[in-house]
């Protein structure tokens, strides 16, 4: 992993637009209608931007770039399920992230030095709980649609689908709190407030259900896993290998 | 003559590549319903921004949906032009087929811009367009001859510096073979054309006009449209859409000669 140095520094960079969000909100006083002061949205939204670089799950993409070069034949016959590989892979790269993230969050405290907070052991240890179920959720639910490949080939088309209520309903690019009333009456129950808004909320201090959220992403997880292996058994007896 | 030769070419082009990406009709629909939910999306995002402010940068709802309408129109042209074909630069030179595109007797940087087309973002464009038309009755702007055709000017500017814009990221491939996510660098950057350029603080307006042009790409034609630009911004886009096409050409040109194919 060490090796792609530049590629994961770029991948770091992709992720600033909580930052850009972050600049539109304040300039324009946005936040004082939700009631959230200048400093608890930075840090939200450096939170968020933290959250989602320890998150982000690309293995719909590996998946299907596999399944269609015929890679996946040799996984099959290994006696371990080849999405563990995958699995194992994303940690890697998260690990090698982490020095890429704190220098940008490095910067951002120099432009903002006023939002600089030392959040204690215990919210540390429950945000970086957080965080790792909101990737597992996320990898489950890739391995789902990557598992369509075994019926259409293309899975990740679907998966552009499905980014993009990630993108405006997990709180990457505005907290939750302040959405309209008509859609915060449903969004709790979906798994989206779960992925980006709880644990920033958590690890920036801001206020938030902290049993109710872990709940419901550990019934996220618990509802998500038999349907990941139920898709994953009946896909491999479709498979059919490239040129066979 | 060797106009028509390019055009008799680019037709080629697109009977094949249509053929082939109508293989999978599935995925068209797939994307028609992905590109109509991004459009709700950002205009969902919008309202969040517009919920308890009438203005932001001194820009109404309205009138920040053509913005939106302007973004989601180039947002449809990347998808179908450059996208496809840019990243496509990065699969060349890793794989080292890029020496047969070298090797055809046409120029290579059409060929490797042009080369693909993909179709469903025709559908992002049409949807940018409708919005486009639905703000022109909410704003109740008159159309006449002299607006469309400053609208042109602008507009094919922005695509000029998107084009250049993202062939310049690409082409850096050339020296740093493993750089392939750059352009989704760039794609995060872009990402705030959906916004107008006042609503930043000072210090990101001028980065963003300055160091990588976003600004210019929809701020201006959507000025445009209001009837707010002033002639010098318009006259500038051009000049910088002038300079970004032609060094863009001239750093092709310089990259290749560092271009050493694979196992040689």
């Amino acid at each position: 992993m060490l090796e792609y140095r530049v590629e994961i520094a770029l991948w770091a960079i992709s992720g600033i637009i909580p930052f850009f969000m972050l600049n539109i909100w304040t300039n324009n006083n946005l936040n004082e209608s939700i009631n959230i002061s200048d400093l608890m949205l930075s840090r939200y939204f450096l939170c968020a931007f933290f959250v989602r670089q320890f998150s982000v799950v690309w293995v719909v993409f590996s998946f299907e770039e596999d399944s269609l070069m015929g890679k996946v034949s040799p996984y099959l016959i290994q006696p371990l399920n080849p999405f563990l590989r995958y699995f194992a892979q994303h940690l890697a790269e998260q690990i090698t992230r982490f020095p890429f993230a704190l220098i940008i969050a490095f910067f951002f405290f120099i432009f903002n030095p006023e939002s600089i907070w030392i959040p204690n052991i215990g919210i540390l240890f429950l945000s970086t709980i957080s965080t790792f179920l909101s990737f597992l959720i996320q990898f489950l639910i890739q391995s789902i649609v990557a598992c369509l490949c075994f019926w259409t080939e293309k899975a990740s088309s679907i998966e552009r689908l499905l980014f993009i209520p990630t993108l405006f309903l997990s709180g990457l690019l505005a907290p939750v709190v302040s959405f309209p009333e008509y859609v915060k009456s449903w969004i709790y129950l979906t798994p989206f407030p779960y992925l980006i808004d709880f644990p920033a909320n958590l690890l920036s201090g801001n206020k938030t259900n902290i049993i109710g959220g872990f709940s419901m992403q550990i019934l996220w997880i618990l509802l998500l896993f038999p349907v990941f292996k139920k898709i994953w058994y009946e896909g491999t007896k479709k498979y059919t290998a490239m040129g066979s | 003559m060797n106009l028509r030769k390019y055009l008799k070419v680019y037709t080629k082009f697109l009977h094949t590549s249509i053929a082939s990406e109508l293989e999978y009709k599935t995925n068209i629909l797939i994307d028609l319903i992905t590109a109509i939910l991004s459009l709700i999306g950002s205009i969902f995002l919008l309202s969040i921004f517009f919920q308890n402010n009438g203005t932001i940068g001194g820009w109404d709802f309205e009138q920040a949906l053509i913005i939106q309408a302007i973004y989601t129109i180039l947002n449809g042209i990347t998808n179908t032009w450059f996208n496809p074909n840019l990243t496509e630069i990065v699969k060349h030179i890793r794989e080292g087929t890029l020496d047969f595109v070298l090797l055809k007797p046409i120029d290579s940087q059409f060929f490797i811009s042009l080369k693909k087309i993909t179709p469903s973002g025709f559908l992002e464009i049409i949807l940018g367009f409708c919005l486009l038309f639905y703000c022109i009755k909410i704003n109740h702007i008159n159309i006449n001859t002299s607006f469309l055709i400053l609208f042109l000017i602008t507009i094919i500017c922005s695509i000029c510096i998107l084009y250049s814009l993202w062939f310049f990221i690409s082409t850096t491939t050339i020296w740093f073979v493993k750089t392939w996510n750059a352009t989704e660098v760039l794609r995060s950057f872009l990402y705030i054309g959906r916004f107008p350029l006042n609503s930043f603080s000072f210090s990101l307006r001028i980065f963003f006009s300055v160091f990588i042009p976003i600004a210019f790409i929809t701020t201006i034609p959507s000025e445009v449209f209001l009837g707010l630009s002033q002639s010098w911004k318009i006259m500038l886009e051009v000049v910088v859409a002038i300079i970004f096409i032609f060094t863009s050409r001239k750093f092709w040109l310089f990259a290749l000669k560092y271009y050493s194919s694979a196992s040689s």
